[in-house]
């Protein structure tokens, strides 16, 4: 693990904390950022907040799977289980989603629904094999990370001819989010952001090219950073030299993993199998166009919304939820009526209270202190 | 901050899910809206995972005034569903007898006998059962505590997993130690045996759909030995004794900081984790501190004792590792925080419901 602890190491952490500090204009209000979930959990769990000036805020973004999951889209998934009574796959944090009449697949797995989480998409295709009398759908989810896996056993299956394995994709795209909240913003239905902490999985699969739109036609500085503390701070004290200096680059701090071009073989593997579906529900963002992947008619027999003629429906988040608001950062977890009272990681309302890389468990879970008096040590 | 709200059970439409199970905050709230309710009792409310009996003939029996014995009861029952029942460095039989000797010793009690239910499903192979019942004996013997009475139930295929096993214990505690979740005080120093995630991790790595490799192995063992090394320096100083089984080291904080009422503050950096604890942990998308032990306690005593008990630990073979890792304060909100190593400060929470792993 030593690579790993030298990317968390205390104090190169206030080294660096103390530059962001000695090069921020104290009159500037710094908005920035954070796209993915792996950061926002990277800040809560080590208490990155407290290293940086009051002027620097972070603003969490949409790139938390589970969060942006609509609600319609986990029903589809429950109707698979209970209805259909096929074997249904999908990752951990999944099961916890809040779907409609207080239902999730936590709750439809004890009601019967033979519901399995899975460490890789692999794994449920392995089901598939060893219960050929039973239908076993892989409930995808995830940006650009997750996708080739996904890819890779939709090709696996086709392969072997499996008749009992199905998809069902929510597989969703990262820089078209970006661009709804640059476009939202300019209609304040979202937040302003003055830069971006890049995605860092995501963007060993895509690369850093496609992000050269946003410093180029919206002229916003983007980091591309690893999901280790350190990786984040450095991002933001290249963000802060980018903004003082007028800059709008592309920048890439993650360069252990992320090159300009990419994992060409993950990007044809995803090309092979999926194309882009002409618009996508998201929650908080809602409808985005062609902002998410569905299975290309070649592959047809192994979508799980083809095989079990699923309809899409979509339904309104709760009504006192904010989720929508803090996914476009216009508002933070604690202006929402029902954080931390009726809504809570035991009873999620909204999705971002679900997983620990959502803006309100990363809150509640880590950050409550901060609204209280400091305590004596 | 809004005052803290828990939204109660929904009895009417609810089902059991494996959340409540999992020993975090949905565990808790089955037992005080459903359980303590029905079966209210001074014992039970005590909130620990054994009870304190008086201890002495009951009254109505008793012809003489003969003296009481000065000591009390402590009685603690656990069931045990681990799955695999065999993994590295145990299995279900002995985990059956540590889980509840070491119940029994967080009172502060000498644990004296065990009994041990067995629910067995119809087709389970003889030769497991005969491999966990005699893993039993051994870790009875081992420990000194003998099971001395059982049951068997067999259920019909596919109504169990395999085998299920409770046990219960008894022991005995003198009079005159407190030692319960309620004695925490602020200014305690908190103490931990030793290196966390161990059995958690050994568990998962055997996990059909998980199998990786590590040299890994369940901490399992009975730490009633160990309790007694630490009494016999500061019987008085000890005032909370706990094993952070399901949940972790972070639940068992929250759960002995809501019974006493009080905060706790501990440093990351002090914990001790082995590095492939660490690793297998980063690889799964997991946090230590909510990896389950069998073999740890958690020891919350005055400050002024505190290096002694530490030293005492550390002479014990299950404590050598053991490591002061925080402290007691005052707080209303009883929350557990960490200074992290990374020179922040955050909560460390309950587990909430089962603990899952991230996507990213």
């Amino acid at each position: 693990m030593k690579y790993i602890d030298e990317f968390r190491d205390g104090r190169l952490a206030q080294h660096l904390g103390e530059r962001i500090a000695a090069e921020v204009q104290p009159a500037h209000h710094y908005r920035l950022m954070e796209f993915c979930g792996g950061h926002t959990h990277a800040i809560a769990r080590y208490g990155v907040i407290d290293l940086l000036p009051a002027n620097v805020r972070m603003i969490h973004g949409p790139g938390c799977p589970v969060c942006v999951l609509p609600i319609g889209r986990v029903d589809m998934a429950i109707e698979l289980a209970l209805e259909h009574g096929v074997i249904l796959c999908t990752y951990g944090d999944t099961l916890r989603v809040p779907a409609s009449a207080e239902m999730s697949l936590m709750k439809a797995k004890a009601r019967g629904g033979d519901i399995r989480m899975v460490y890789s998409a692999a794994d449920a295709l392995d089901l598939a094999r060893r219960h050929p009398e039973r239908q076993v759908v892989f409930f995808a989810i995830g940006f650009e990370t997750t996708t080739p896996p996904t890819a890779l056993v939709l090709r696996q299956a086709a392969r072997e001819a499996l008749p009992n394995f199905s998809v069902m994709c929510n597989h969703v795209l990262t820089p078209p989010a970006i661009r709804a909240i640059l476009d939202g913003a300019a209609a304040e239905e979202t937040a302003e952001i003055e830069g971006f902490v890049g995605p860092a999985h995501v963007s060993i699969v895509i690369g850093s090219d496609p992000y050269a739109r946003f410093a180029r036609e919206y002229r916003k500085p983007v980091v591309i950073a690893g999901f280790e503390p350190l990786d984040v701070l450095q991002a933001i004290l290249m963000l802060v030299r980018q903004i003082n200096e007028g800059r709008a680059e592309v920048e890439n701090e993650f360069t252990r993993a992320v090159t300009p071009q990419g994992n060409p073989a993950a990007q044809a593997v995803m090309a092979e199998v999926f194309t882009l579906r002409d618009s996508f529900e998201w929650r908080g963002l809602g409808s985005v166009p062609r902002s998410a992947l569905r299975i290309r008619d070649e592959y047809a027999h192994f979508d799980a919304e083809q095989r079990f003629h699923l309809g899409y429906r979509s339904v309104p988040d709760h009504k006192a939820c904010e989720c929508g608001a803090i996914l476009r950062g216009v508002k933070e977890p604690r202006d929402c009526r029902i954080f931390g009272t009726v809504c809570t990681p035991e009873n999620p309302v909204g999705s971002c209270m679900v997983s620990s890389e959502g803006s309100c468990a990363a809150y509640y879970s880590y950050g409550r202190f901060r609204d209280l008096p400091v305590v004596a040590a | 901050m809004k005052k803290a709200y828990v939204r109660p059970l929904d009895i009417r439409r609810g089902q059991v899910d494996l959340g409540h199970g999992a020993g975090g905050k949905a565990s808790a709230q089955l037992i005080e809206e459903l359980f303590l309710p029905a079966l209210d009792n001074p014992f039970l409310r005590a909130g620990d995972d054994a009870a304190v009996l008086p201890f002495g003939m009951p009254r109505a029996l008793s012809s003489t005034t003969a003296e009481a014995p000065a000591g009390d009861l402590v009685t603690a029952c656990d069931g045990h569903v681990v799955s695999p029942i065999f993994f590295p460095g145990g299995d279900l039989g002995c985990l059956a007898v540590h889980g509840t000797v070491n119940d029994v010793a967080m009172l502060g009690a000498w644990p004296l006998y065990l009994t041990a239910s067995f629910i067995l499903e119809e087709g389970f192979a003889l030769a497991d059962l005969q491999r966990i019942v005699q893993s039993m004996g051994h870790a009875a013997r081992e420990a000194g505590v003998p099971v001395v009475a059982g049951d068997t139930k067999v259920v019909e295929r596919g109504k169990g997993d395999g085998v299920f096993i409770s046990t219960c214990g008894i022991g005995w505690r003198p009079a005159g130690l407190r030692i319960d979740g309620r004695q925490a005080r602020v200014g305690d120093a908190i103490l931990l045996s030793g290196p966390i995630g161990d059995h958690g991790v050994a568990v998962l790595s055997t996990r059909e759909s998980l199998a990786f490799e590590t040299t890994l192995e369940s901490d399992t063992a009975a730490l009633h030995t160990l309790v007694q090394a630490m009494l016999a320096v500061a019987a008085d100083g000890i005032h909370v004794l706990r094993d952070p089984t399901r949940g972790g080291l972070a639940t068992t904080l929250n759960e002995i900081a809501r019974q006493s009422a009080v905060g706790m503050r501990i440093r990351e950096a002090a914990i001790p984790v082995r590095p492939e604890v660490e690793a297998a942990c980063e690889l799964l998308g997991l946090d230590p501190l909510y990896v389950a032990n069998e073999g740890k306690l958690i020891a919350i005593c005055a400050a002024d004792v505190a290096d002694g008990v530490l030293a005492a630990m550390r002479a014990h073979p299950l404590g050598r590792e053991a490591a002061h890792i925080g402290w007691v304060i005052e707080d209303a909100h009883r929350f557990v925080q960490m200074d992290t190593r990374f020179s922040g400060r955050r909560v460390v929470d309950w587990l909430s419901g089962e603990q899952l792993p991230r996507i990213c």
